[in-house]
């Protein structure tokens, strides 16, 4: 039924319905873009962990900058590269509320490596979604600090070299030897497997600031079809083969106590 | 027997679903819709297993799946 | 006891905060305002609230911006290259409409300049709160005492018109010790403000805060709204204050520590037989356009006195308005113009007519 024909759920079971933590405006990514993906596994894990009223969406400056339009919470919007500051500043007023950062890898790997490096080094009880597709999408392709070697962008028409753009920077590697962090993990969401593993972690995460433990962080390796000049599918493959070997998915620190191990497994 | 409902207007005809589904049960329409995308739809809500593939791929949270309680009473 | 307490205009600005009910500061050394960050330290966590040392001033601002965006009263303070760093910031908190309070201690620029005095901020301060129409409301005070009121009344004023108030001082009111009566430490206000996010938002409807208007219509309307508090603000919040004679023939414009140096200058010259009248903006934006402008009318010459290359002498010539001529004396690059520079300068001037 392509038409969507009006179908009467009332008496009907839901086996998976939109999450309630979504405003009713659609999402203005592209066709494939994962960051829909990984905005949907942060509306799941608001539900699942019944945190809907007491969340602070902090948006950052990229493609992601409506967050603040799609998660059902109450939000602000952040300078670009700020949000950990600004996350800094709420959540040191308001400790009870969960607080999370929604940032590019422009936005925290570029004009934001400091802020979210002292916020780690601060051990600051908020949670950071970090959605890495090596590329600054919003202003149409340039390099990021995550961009591969020989990858091309429209400032590396090239291909990314060393002698002007450097090495790709690995963050969490980078955050990993940060005492002050919780939860720090890298995934990906090229396959329901990885996408379930995927919001595995961001709950951990999301744990971890609700049990006080410091800082936490998920890196999701994301696709960007538009920029990468590939299909939606490819871009998924793209991952795969080009970015996971140079961003090797891992859990770097889980400090997310056994007892809510039971929890979360049940949860599902 | 699940029913799978996607909002082809929000679709975006981005096709993960389509890859996806276990079942080679989804394709994208010949009709545009008001976007301009050709969004998915099922070939046959009889094939469905309800396994949420789709949901699970699916970036514009188009898709919900639900199944008839009288099928739900029965099953207890 | 006396109720006086010797202190520094640094000291007095924190205990000021304090009073006027901030709880929350981030902050970043910079000299000469760094005592206010190591007072907040130790006396915030007294009173339930937080000192918080950001990792730059670019992140300080940030952190404000958060932390005002619950509501709460939040302050910080930096001196002129930190409120350089601090543009982009107080930018977003003008356009998300979020009240906070920024203390300037204005030192010897550009660049790295100096850690000497100096009103060479000015433009800075008044002029805008970074990119875009939004401007921060701007106190100057003159003494510790004022510094302590008018940091303390600040968060008030941020509040009735949702913008950043910034106070304007320099390296000696920062370090000068003068006896300053204490207001008592006030309770801060609830974290009720209808529009802040934070708590439970369960019972009414989200909140947003945020300064992103990719309508252009919705944009303007927000700068139009904004202006208008302006307005309101030169209404209802324009401060200044006189000093000697009632017809005078030179008018004497100064604000900050200058206005400090130019009352001995007054009383000198009037002594002398020089008719002066010293007019001293407190606020500074929004500006006392019509007193000066009624001042320039009667007195045949104006002087303005400012530690800058001529800042401030711009918008008195633009109040005065062709009035009478406006000459400047000033000294910049940390220097101070003395009370013995003035007098000459009064002298010459009234000897020229």
């Amino acid at each position: 039924m392509s038409k969507s024909t009006h179908i009467d759920t009332d008496n009907m079971e839901a086996i998976y319905h939109k999450p309630e933590a979504f405003t009713e405006t659609p999402m203005r990514y592209c066709p494939g873009c994962t960051h829909g993906l990984a905005h949907r596994l942060v509306a799941e894990v608001i539900d699942e962990l019944d945190i809907q009223h007491r969340t602070i969406c902090i948006a950052s400056v990229g493609c992601s900058v409506y967050a603040y339009e799609y998660f059902a919470t109450d939000a602000t919007q952040a300078a670009h590269g700020r949000a950990p500051a600004v996350a800094t500043g709420i959540k040191r007023v308001r400790p009870d509320n969960i607080v999370f950062t929604y940032q590019g890898d422009g936005d925290l790997a570029a004009i934001g490596l400091a802020e979210v490096v002292h916020a780690a080094a601060r051990a600051e009880n908020f949670t950071v979604l970090f959605l890495n597709n090596a590329v600054f999408g919003m202003t149409q392709g340039q390099m990021a600090p995550t961009t591969l070697l020989g990858q091309k962008t429209t400032t590396t028409p090239q291909g990314r070299s060393i002698e002007r753009g450097g090495y790709p920077l690995n963050v969490c590697e980078i955050l990993a030897t940060i005492p002050g962090v919780a939860y720090l993990a890298r995934e990906t969401m090229t396959s329901p497997k990885r996408v379930m593993h995927a919001k595995r972690s961001i709950r951990r995460a999301f744990e971890a600031q609700i049990q006080g433990l410091g800082f936490s962080l998920v890196e999701l390796v994301s696709s960007c079809p538009t920029w990468w000049g590939l299909k939606p599918l490819e871009a998924l493959k793209h991952i795969e083969e080009k970015m996971l070997p140079q961003y090797p998915l891992k859990v770097f620190v889980d400090k997310v106590s056994q007892a809510s191990e039971a929890v979360a497994e049940g949860g599902d | 027997m699940p029913i799978v409902i996607i909002d082809a207007e929000k679709c975006k005809g981005c096709g993960l679903c389509v890859a996806f589904c276990p079942k080679d049960n989804l394709e994208l329409s010949k009709d545009l819709n008001e976007a301009g995308h050709y969004p998915a739809t099922v070939k046959s809500q009889e094939n469905c297993t309800g396994c949420k593939m789709c949901v699970l791929m699916c970036p514009d949270v188009c898709i919900e799946i639900y199944k008839e309680v009288e099928e739900v009473a029965a099953s207890e | 006891m006396s109720e006086y307490v010797l202190m520094s205009g640094n000291e007095a600005t924190a205990e000021g905060g304090i009073a006027g009910g901030c709880r929350y500061f981030f902050g970043y050394p910079i000299t000469p305002q760094n005592k206010i960050p190591e007072y907040m330290s130790r006396n915030l966590p007294e009173v339930g609230g937080v000192y918080l040392q950001a990792e730059s001033e670019v992140a300080a601002i940030n952190m404000v911006y958060g932390a005002a965006s619950t509501g709460a009263r939040v302050m910080t303070t930096s001196s002129s290259p930190g409120i350089s760093l601090m543009q982009e910031g107080l930018s977003y908190i003008v356009g998300a409409e979020v009240p906070c309070v920024v203390v300037n201690m204005v030192r010897g620029g550009p660049g790295l300049g100096n850690i000497g005095p100096a009103q060479s901020d000015y433009w800075l301060a008044t002029r805008g709160a970074g990119h875009g129409d939004g401007r921060c409301l701007v106190y100057a005070p003159y003494s510790v005492q004022e510094l302590h009121d008018w940091t303390a009344r600040a968060f008030e004023i941020a509040e009735r018109y949702r913008n950043p108030v910034m106070i304007l001082a320099d390296a000696i009111l920062a370090q000068m010790i003068e006896p300053c009566k204490l207001q008592p430490r006030g309770q801060p206000p609830p974290l009720d403000k209808p529009w802040a996010i934070g708590g439970d938002s369960s019972e009414r409807p989200r909140n947003i805060i945020n300064s992103l208007y990719v309508n252009h219509d919705e944009e303007e309307a927000v700068n139009r709204r904004i202006q208008a508090r302006y307005d309101q603000a030169a209404r209802d919040d324009l401060y200044y204050s006189e000093y000697g004679d009632e017809d005078p023939e030179i008018l004497v414009v100064a604000y900050g520590i200058c206005a400090r140096v130019c009352e001995t200058a007054v009383e000198r010259a009037s002594e002398g037989g020089v008719k002066c009248r010293l007019l001293r903006p407190i606020s500074l934006f929004p500006f006392p356009s019509e007193p000066l402008a009624q001042w320039a009318q009667l007195a045949h010459k104006a002087l303005v006195v400012e530690l800058s290359m001529g800042q401030f002498v711009e918008d008195v010539r633009l109040a005065v308005e062709g009035r009478c001529p406006v000459e400047l004396l000033n000294r910049t690059g940390g220097n101070v113009v003395t009370p013995e520079d003035v007098t000459q300068k009064l002298f010459d001037m009234a000897a020229e007519s």
